[in-house]
């Protein structure tokens, strides 16, 4: 119950996003669920942010943490650049023509 | 300073919203790409700011800004090299990333040398997000390889039964690490879940069979979202849990929508459960008809009305244009030409509409299944370019098939129809086609861009 008490304003949160994000993309049509995908893994990038927050308090003589964090952020980056450029790619070809 | 980094994270959150609210629409979609990247960008560096201390060692900073620069190159190069018949197995490669990435931050989270949350709660979470990292993490990369043609559907009772054994596991073992049943430190104990996790992700993934690989694909694409979601919530991070539940919540949503074309429940096709082709392990060759290049041409000739069934054979063969092609000279002769696509056709929900918009196809041509269904004994011709199972009669017809129950694209219902081959190899799931046999049906074999080459030139002379 008490975790409940502290942490009611992050449920609220979570549950909206849920309802927010089946909410945006009901609408999308079928012919655009590729690049819906690529678009939404682009987005789950977002997970740069931990690792870039992580990485700054990294000691400089922890070698370990150090490289992983280091291939964390190689990845993240990976993931946001590969998404959206990829996504971009696919979306040029959507111009409506003639 | 706080205020700042609050408000920016808002925005990148609303630009993440957009961004897939403008997919809705072809027009909208670019634009929609580009918010939600610059509203990622604005939340990276909003964070570097924050985090940024005087004190931050200067190997740190050196080590981030080498992996970000090498990240950013790698992704361009990747996304301008890949053939747009190679997409799924890059997104799924992306969708790797995202997961490796989750699941790395949960490792360093746990090391001793790191100040790790000492909460239960906190823990929890942690465990939650390098599991769900763990495992889109494999699952993607196998995916991908399958996607690839490098790995083969590995059905075994042993690999199914020690899947379901560590998925067993990886929720018993933190319930016993935290009533203290198991003595060991919390870093090895997470480096261990860790390992489970990353040979769940390749055993969860490998006997899934072909067909079912587009659904597979967009769970994992949801398993990466909600890894990110978990770990934001270890961070306390508003723009992390958003963006990823974002991406958990869309995910989810298309993996049932395909579940439905597919007329197949989420459970089986995790679990890798074709009904058993009970006796029909046929060695013997079908009957089936073989017609030329030009009496397929001249059949064209005299049409009226011509379907294509679009399929993977095609996209492999880049004969997406030559097909265009072919559609301008028929309709010149004032013959109609349609697009019929199943919703799975392709290796990823809507690959195929990608496809033909390479090729410059209008969209008003684009019919869905059930439309073409309707009218499809209006077509004097079908044409099947490099598609099989979603043509199979035997999904109506054969409760002993494998494929039974998936919606199909009925060509068999029209006047005529044309199968283009490569060669007598079943579909991608592997079973035998009962259309082949029927007596509207002839088989062209070929390469799809050679043989529709030909009959464009054909056309032209008649």
């Amino acid at each position: 119950m008490d975790f409940i008490n502290q942490n009611i304003q992050e449920i609220y949160f979570v549950v909206f996003c849920i309802f927010i994000g089946i909410e945006v993309i009901s609408n999308v049509p079928a012919i655009l669920h590729t690049p819906l995908m690529s678009g939404a893994n682009a987005i789950s990038g977002v997970i740069l942010v931990g690792a870039i927050l992580l990485m700054l308090n990294i000691p400089a003589d922890d070698y370990l943490n150090l490289t992983l964090g280091g291939i964390a952020i190689f990845l993240g980056t990976l993931n946001i650049s590969g998404g959206f450029f990829v996504t971009g790619r696919m979306l040029k070809m959507f111009n409506p023509k003639k | 300073m706080h205020v700042i980094i609050e408000v920016g994270y808002l925005l990148a959150t609303i630009s993440f919203i957009l961004g897939l609210k403008f997919m809705s629409s072809p027009k909208k979609a670019k634009t929609g790409n580009l918010i939600a990247a610059i509203g990622m960008i604005l939340a990276v560096v909003l964070t570097f700011f924050a985090g940024y201390t005087g004190t931050v060692p200067y190997i740190n900073l050196v080590i981030m800004l080498v992996a970000i620069v090498i990240g950013t190159v790698v992704g361009k190069r990747f996304s301008d090299k890949v053939e747009m018949t190679g997409m799924p197995q890059l997104v799924s490669l992306f969708n790797a990333t995202g997961g490796g990435c989750a699941m790395l931050l949960g490792m360093i989270e746990a090391n001793p040398n790191h100040p790790s949350p000492a909460i239960l709660t906190m823990q929890i979470l942690l465990i939650a997000g390098l599991i769900t990292g763990a495992i889109a993490f494999t699952g993607s990369i196998i995916a991908e390889r399958k996607l690839a043609g490098k790995v083969k559907d590995y059905r075994t009772i042993g690999v199914v039964l020690t899947a379901r054994i560590l998925l067993a596991l990886m929720i018993l073992l933190p319930v016993l690490y935290f009533v203290g049943v198991i003595p060991v430190s919390f870093a090895v104990f997470v480096y261990f879940l860790a390992f489970l996790a990353m040979v769940y992700g390749v055993l969860f993934v490998l006997p899934i069979g072909g067909a079912d690989m587009p659904v597979v694909i967009s769970l994992l694409n949801s398993i990466t979202g909600i890894a990110t979601a978990f770990t934001g919530l270890v961070y306390g991070n508003k723009v992390m849990i958003a963006g990823g539940i974002f991406v958990g919540a869309a995910g989810i949503f298309l993996t049932l929508l395909m579940c439905k074309a597919m007329n197949r429940s989420l459970m089986k096709v995790l679990a890798g459960k074709f009904k058993k082709s009970t006796g029909i392990v046929s060695d013997e060759e079908q009957e089936i008809k073989e017609i030329s290049v030009a009496e397929t041409a001249l059949s064209l000739s005299f049409a009226q009305k011509v379907a294509v069934v679009p399929g993977y054979g095609l996209a492999v063969a880049q004969a997406q244009h030559v097909c265009a092609q072919l559609q301008q000279i028929l309709e010149k002769r004032n013959c109609e030409v349609d697009y019929i696509i199943h919703p799975v056709a392709g290796r990823m929900p809507g690959h195929m509409n990608v496809l033909l918009a390479e090729a410059n196809v209008d969209y008003s041509r684009l019919k869905e299944m059930d439309e073409g269904n309707e009218v499809m004994s209006q077509y004097d011709v079908v044409l099947v370019i490099g598609a099989n199972d979603v043509v199979n009669p035997a999904a109506e017809n054969n409760p002993d098939s494998p494929v039974y129950g998936m919606p199909i694209i009925r060509a068999h219902e029209a006047k005529q129809v044309v199968v283009m081959k490569r060669g007598r190899s079943k579909g991608y799931a592997g079973v035998e086609n009962d259309l082949f046999e029927m007596d509207n049906c002839s088989i062209l074999f070929g390469d799809a861009k050679v043989s529709l080459q030909e009959i464009v030139n054909q056309l032209k002379l008649i």
